[in-house]
């Protein structure tokens, strides 16, 4: 069970209130009738499957329903910082 | 021979409170306070069950969780038992009743024991697999045999009559055991305002000074529990917790703990109390207190009844007021085993003699051994014992100097009880549940806490440090550190000061050897639960297996219940002397979560029988009820399934039903479907990139279908929305959908359009709907509504704003049979009343209320689809037939439409969806029947589809189905095969998906 | 009374007693025990959503409600029976006596300029108090959310789950605690808390 903080509700909540909502700063082509089958294969399939630092996206479900940007360890499940959608981590040049 | 053990001056019991309690079908006394393994032993009942695996006698071993032989079986009748107590850890109270799990007949002669006595040699690790697979055939006959005699427990065969409790905690500091170490560190925190829990497994806190001599503060270390907990109780801010166990330590400081709150007082729990109560802890900080077990040395016969851990006669001695014999023989690797001794002779017991394998000891110890009338032998070990049901006599040796051979004579020492003490293992489960290994210390030959990336510090004997005034200062250093880094103000630093002996050396041993190779000396117990024997574990790395994990699997140390407390570093240092490896070398296996076993009933907690899961109703739900309907589940919802009448089958009312809509009205509660209120300017364009059709210019009063696809271009749900206003609408979803499609909604907007000004609320339980179907439901609308309902004002596909009953609605004519129809909105607070008086006034119109069945077989007469029942998530709307839905010459590329471009979803031969017509228009096809165009000459054949849906259809009179098959849109008239059970096909043809009213006459009905 | 822009609807009957709440089917009254726990639902409440910017709201809302603007997170404001709470940076749950409903959703339209939704959910959901000593023990025993005064103090707005379902808690006093919850859960949460309070005892 993770504790993930909302930014928007500015407080730590269980697990249980948040979706997981897929890896993060996934961008939709802007000219989608343009991208070849195999460009939007990779937009649609292929996704960072890292051992340690992984930006993901999670959804305050049962809170403010807001998505936000979670950076997650995936060996010690430390959930590093959480940041709006649109932004970069703290840290990231 | 009432409590014949029984000796004063036991610190937990109240001797002037007699409880009666029963073992095996005897009626025995004990004390109050007493666990069922003391009030056992103050009886002299030494053997409490029969071994897993040879069916051996065996006898109390511990006094605490870590017990592997006293596991009962618990429950005065067939709803109240429970398998798998642990006696150690069970108070006694009037009426209890207990039995021995293993032992068939009877725990006295059970005949497993002469498999144990004849094959007990012959039963090595993998003797099932190695022996009884030959012939193959004949394995399920011995298996049969080999199960009788096995077995640990049994469920309970009635419901639970108990109720269970889960509760959620939350702290600044968690501090896990109330021995010493917990104490020092709760007296700290209780003078801050931290939040504070203290847990402990057993019965009352103190830890050791239960039983000990220790004196701390100048009073006797119980005194000076009670005088802490005292304290700690009044404390505001401390929740002191007894009989609760932290079972799992999860990420983050999650910390799952386990309480028997009533098991110490009734066979089933007083009303309306939980029985057990799952606490859900989140700490910011932890305090790991568990403290040792003591490990027991393995040696020839170490398992008769009458071998326990030395702390353990101390534990029954001081805490429990029983003493388990007369005459001690007491072997160690250390000094602090000596205190059991000592008890023994101060509580008046016959003799007592100390084993010590060290050749060099303390001669302080030794001289305080010989005034007390104990005789010590150094440089010596117990290598086996004499008597089979119970403890007769030690037999004693000197040895070697690395202890790996017997020198000198033997001498037969009488005794009824052999405590051993081959040093302490730190209770580390808990540090292994968040994932870290714990490490090797040679120099206490004992494995501790690894670091962890968890805020949790260690305290104690936990730590690897056994001494008194270690656990008193590193409790409150651990405190303080923890409450300093929290911001708390400490305002007494004070250290609790303690008397101690000095310790001397303790020399690490494990294995004591014996006369024969260790194969052929009498049985050597490592693992007693699961019947592991030192030759077992020999034998295994013998035979190949090295890593422990593979001697773990293969031996099954360390599987049984007990987890392998006490055996588990015996094991692994034979494994590891015998691969000629160092222990750190060989490593160790991992502990899981739980610590110890946790019923059922309080993982379930309030999650049982009504309280399952949630049951959502809609507001109609009591009209409902009254009629009979039948219900089914749609997601969390309960929805009327059909609504029988007397003596009618499922299929007579479905036939009755739909031809009631077919040809007058029916009535159907469509208040489950999704309901999403969307406002905005940029509302129409937002629903322009997420349907796959267009929104542009549905004008105000207008309803449309849309379709929504996934960016694979899948179909994923559908609906009707409508245009309430220029910048309004109000979008239906499937019911099962109404969730996942808001959060899908929501998804694009806030990530990828959030320039898009539009706001999504649910609806879904705002609005309660009653629709009217069937060629009559215009006439009965009419009675209760001035709405014009001319269908040129009022045409199919829009709605309108008007009073139904009273009740200000808003009227959809929309249609999901193919009967003309309306869907009556109203705020949910006057959906029963419009339901009701809808009935009442249908009554001269005949009307027919109807559920899901009928709905789901009049509209598949249609070949409207149901997302997620004729689709799966691999279903484009060209392969249903519904390129007219997709509006490719919008200008924004909307959700799905590259990804319906892609090859594969262009490819020939895909899987869509058709009619068909089995050629016995009797038979109703099973959905999920499979389909291929020949009947195969030869299995496996290749399928070609599936059947979606299927019913009887009463208008058609004959059967009908929706089926997914290859290329199937450009297969009309042909004929496939459908498998409906082994070597059992039926015939159909292959028609369009539409089957009644293809042209859609009755629902624009003028 | 539509505008073109946005549809508000009269919801309410002019006749009186046409309602029923989300909890008429359920089993009520008093549970007996030493401390007993009072779940007592308070109906006839209108509910309105608020969707927008703070800075659209807030003198609209000061304006029509006479209530401050609760922009901080989990922050509420109220005056006798009217009440609002912060659910999201853009969004707010008003209540208001059931009759007022749709004056107040038309108030407020009028005086709010700018890209604002206003959802009218009265017939959604409805509002249960829970109150006495033990009643932060049964939410102790329904939802992760630590509700220690520290941490959830009166006045504080929380949504979360509570059991298998969602909820909107405020508290409204050291002992006193308002849900609103879902129409189509209040059965289940209904008998939820009269089941988690069995060991106190129940008003109700």
């Amino acid at each position: 069970m993770l504790k993930i903080h909302c930014p928007y509700c500015q407080e730590t909540r269980e697990e249980e209130e948040f979706h997981y909502s897929g890896q993060a700063h996934i961008a939709r082509p802007t000219d989608p009738e343009s991208c070849s089958d195999e460009d939007w294969g990779n937009y649609l399939y292929f996704r960072k499957n890292p051992r340690g630092r992984h930006m993901e996206m999670w959804v305050h479900a049962a809170g403010c329903r807001k998505f936000f940007n979670v950076v997650r360890d995936t060996v010690t499940y430390e959930v590093e910082q959480t940041y709006l959608i649109g932004h970069v981590p703290a840290g990231s040049t | 021979m009432s409590q014949s053990n029984r000796i004063p001056g036991g610190r937990c019991v109240d001797y002037g409170s007699e409880i009666n309690f029963r073992f095996n079908g005897r009626s025995l006394k004990g004390y109050k306070g007493d666990t069922l393994a003391s009030a056992l032993l103050a009886n002299e009942i030494k053997i409490v069950g029969r071994s897993f695996k040879y069916g051996r006698p065996r006898g109390v071993m511990s006094a605490g969780s870590e017990e592997p032989n006293a596991i009962l079986q618990l429950g005065a009748n067939p709803a109240s038992q429970v398998p798998n107590v642990r006696a150690t850890q069970q108070q006694i109270f009037n009426g209890l009743t207990s039995r021995t799990t293993n032992g068939w007949p009877s725990v006295d002669f059970d005949v497993m024991s002469l498999v144990g006595l004849v094959a007990g040699k012959l039963m090595p690790p993998g003797f099932y697999y190695k022996t009884l697979m030959f012939p193959q055939f004949l394995w399920h006959t011995y298996e049969r045999i080999v199960r009788r005699g096995a077995g640990i427990g049994i469920a309970p065969t009635e419901p639970d009559p108990d109720r269970y409790d889960k509760i959620n905690r939350h702290c600044d500091l968690l501090i896990i055991g109330a021995g010493p170490a917990g104490l020092a560190a709760a007296l700290i925190a209780s003078k801050t305002s931290a939040r504070v829990i203290l847990l402990d497994e057993h019965d009352e806190a103190g830890g050791t000074l239960l039983y000990s001599n220790d004196i701390i503060e100048g009073l006797p270390g119980i005194d000076w529990v009670k005088q802490i907990t005292a304290e700690l109780n009044a404390a505001a801010n401390v929740d002191l917790l007894t009989r609760t166990t932290a079972v799992g330590y999860h990420d983050q400081n999650f910390i799952v703990a386990h309480e028997r709150r009533t098991d110490h007082l009734a066979d089933v729990a007083p009303a309306g109390f939980a029985r057990q109560r799952v606490h859900r802890i989140r700490a910011r900080h932890v305090i790991l207190a568990t403290g040792a077990h003591e490990r027991p040395l393995v040696f020839a016969n170490n398992d008769v009844p009458g071998c326990m851990q030395a702390s353990a006669v101390s534990a029954y001695i001081n805490g429990y007021g029983v003493r388990p014999g007369k005459r001690l023989v007491l072997m160690t690797t250390n000094d602090n085993a000596y205190e059991a001794a000592f008890d023994w002779i101060e509580s008046g017991g016959e003799s007592a003699v100390v084993v010590d394998i060290r050749t060099s000891v303390n001669s302080e110890l030794l001289k305080r051994a010989a005034t007390a009338g104990i005789r010590t032998l150094t440089g010596s070990a117990v290598f086996e014992v004499k008597g089979k049901r119970q403890v007769k006599a030690a037999l004693v040796c000197g040895l070697d100097a690395e202890r790996n051979a017997l020198i000198g004579n033997d001498e037969t020492i009488p005794a009824d009880i052999i405590a051993s003490s081959g040093g302490w293992s730190p209770v580390v489960h808990l540090s292994c549940h968040t994932g870290i290994k714990p490490d090797w210390r040679e120099d206490i030959a004992a494995f501790v806490p690894g670091a962890t990336n968890q805020k949790m510090l260690t305290a104690g004997a936990v730590s690897g440090d056994f001494s008194l005034s270690a656990a008193l200062r590193q409790g409150a250093s651990a405190a303080a550190t923890i409450l300093a880094d929290c911001g708390f103000d400490l305002e007494d630093k004070a250290t609790t000061s303690c008397q101690e002996h000095t310790v001397g050396m303790f020399q690490p041993c494990f294995h004591i050897p014996h006369r024969k190779p260790t194969s052929r000396s009498p049985a050597q117990f490592v693992d007693y639960q699961l019947d592991v024997t030192a030759a077992a574990i020999e034998l295994a790395t013998r035979e190949g297996f090295e890593s422990i994990e593979h001697v773990k699997r293969y031996t099954a140390l360390g599987f049984g219940t007990d987890q392998g407390k006490i055996s588990n570093v015996n094991g692994i240092a034979i494994a590891a002397r015998s691969t000629g490896r160092s222990i750190s070398e060989t490593g160790t296996t991992m502990f899981r979560p739980n610590y110890t076993p946790v019923s059922f009933g309080a993982m379930a907690g309030r999650d049982v029988d009504e309280l399952f899961q949630p049951k959502r109703y809609t507001a109609m739900q009591p009209w409902h009820e009254q009629a009979g309907a039948l219900f089914e589940d749609v997601g969390q919802w309960k929805r009327p399934w059909y609504y029988p009448q007397t003596g009618e089958s499922l299929q007579d009312a479905i036939n009755r039903e739909c031809l009631a809509v077919r040809s007058g009205v029916g009535i159907l509660d469509a208040s489950t479907l999704g309901k999403i209120d969307i406002q905005g300017p940029d509302a129409r364009e937002f629903l322009n990139r997420i349907y796959t059709n267009a929104w542009m210019k549905l004008g105000i009063g207008k309803c449309r279908y849309g379709l929504m696809c996934g960016e694979d271009g899948m179909i994923m749900d559908d609906g009707v929305t409508a245009c309430l206003a220029d910048n309004h609408f109000v979008m239906t979803t499937t019911t099962g959908g109404a969730a996942r499609v808001l959060e899908w909604l929501e998804l694009w907007h806030q990530t990828e359009w959030p320039e898009l000004e539009v706001y999504f609320n649910t609806v879904t339980d705002h609005w309660a709907t009653a629709t009217l179907s069937g060629p009559g439901s215009r006439a009965l609308l009419a009675e209760l509504t001035d709405l014009d309902l001319d269908p040129t004002n009022f045409p199919f596909m829009d709605w309108r704003e008007a009073m139904v009953a009273d009740i200000p609605a808003r009227v959809f004519r929309i249609s999901f049979t193919g009967e003309l129809s309306y869907e009556i909105n109203v705020n949910a607070n006057y959906g029963l009343t419009l339901w009701r008086r809808l009935i009442e006034v249908g009554e001269k119109h005949n009307l027919t209320p109807y559920g899901t069945e009928t709905m789901h077989a009049l509209r598949a007469e249609k070949g409207f689809i149901i997302v997620g029942q004729d689709t799966d998530g691999s279903v484009t709307p060209e392969d249903i037939g519904m390129e007219w839905a997709i509006a490719r010459r919008k200008q924004f590329s909307f959700i799905g439409r590259r990804g319906m471009a892609r090859e594969d979803c262009q490819r020939q031969q895909r899987k869509q969806l058709v009619g068909l017509l089995p050629v016995n228009g009797d038979v109703v096809l099973p959905e999920g029947s499979q389909i291929v165009f020949d009947k195969p000459h030869q299995l496996p054949a290749k399928m070609v589809g599936h059947v979606t849906s299927s019913y009887y259809s009463a208008v058609l009179g004959r059967s009908f189905a929706l089926a997914l098959i290859q290329g199937g849109l450009g297969r009309m008239d042909e004929t496939v095969q459908v498998s409906i059970g082994p070597d059992t096909w039926e015939t159909a043809e292959i028609t369009a998906s539409v089957f009644y009213d293809p042209k859609g006459e009755q629902q624009h009905v003028q | 009374m539509s505008n073109n822009s946005y549809a508000i609807m009269e919801q309410q009957p002019s006749i009186k007693g046409l309602a029923n709440t989300p909890l008429v089917n359920v089993v009520r009254g008093a549970i007996p025990g030493p401390n007993a726990v009072g779940i007592e639902e308070h109906d006839d409440v209108g509910h309105l959503v608020l969707r927008g910017d703070a800075t659209l709201l807030a003198s609209a809302v000061t304006e029509v409600l006479d209530l401050a603007f609760p922009d901080q997170p989990l922050s509420s404001c109220s005056r006798d029976k009217t009440c609002i709470r912060w659910i999201s940076p853009d969004e707010w749950l008003v209540t208001v006596p059931g009759t007022e409903t749709s004056s107040v959703e038309s108030s407020l339209r009028d005086a709010i300029v700018g890209h604002v939704a206003i959802v009218n959910v009265s017939g959604g959901q409805t509002i249960v108090h829970l109150t006495g000593k033990h009643a932060s023990d049964v939410l102790m025993k329904s939802t992760s959310y630590d509700v220690h005064e520290l941490n959830f103090p009166t006045g504080k707005v929380i949504t979360t789950t509570l059991a298998q379902a969602q909820v909107i808690i405020r508290r409204l006093d050291t002992d006193q605690f308002e849900l609103v919850i879902r129409r189509s859960f209040a059965d289940y949460i209904w008998s939820w808390l009269r089941d988690a309070a069995t060991e106190f005892g129940v008003n109700g």
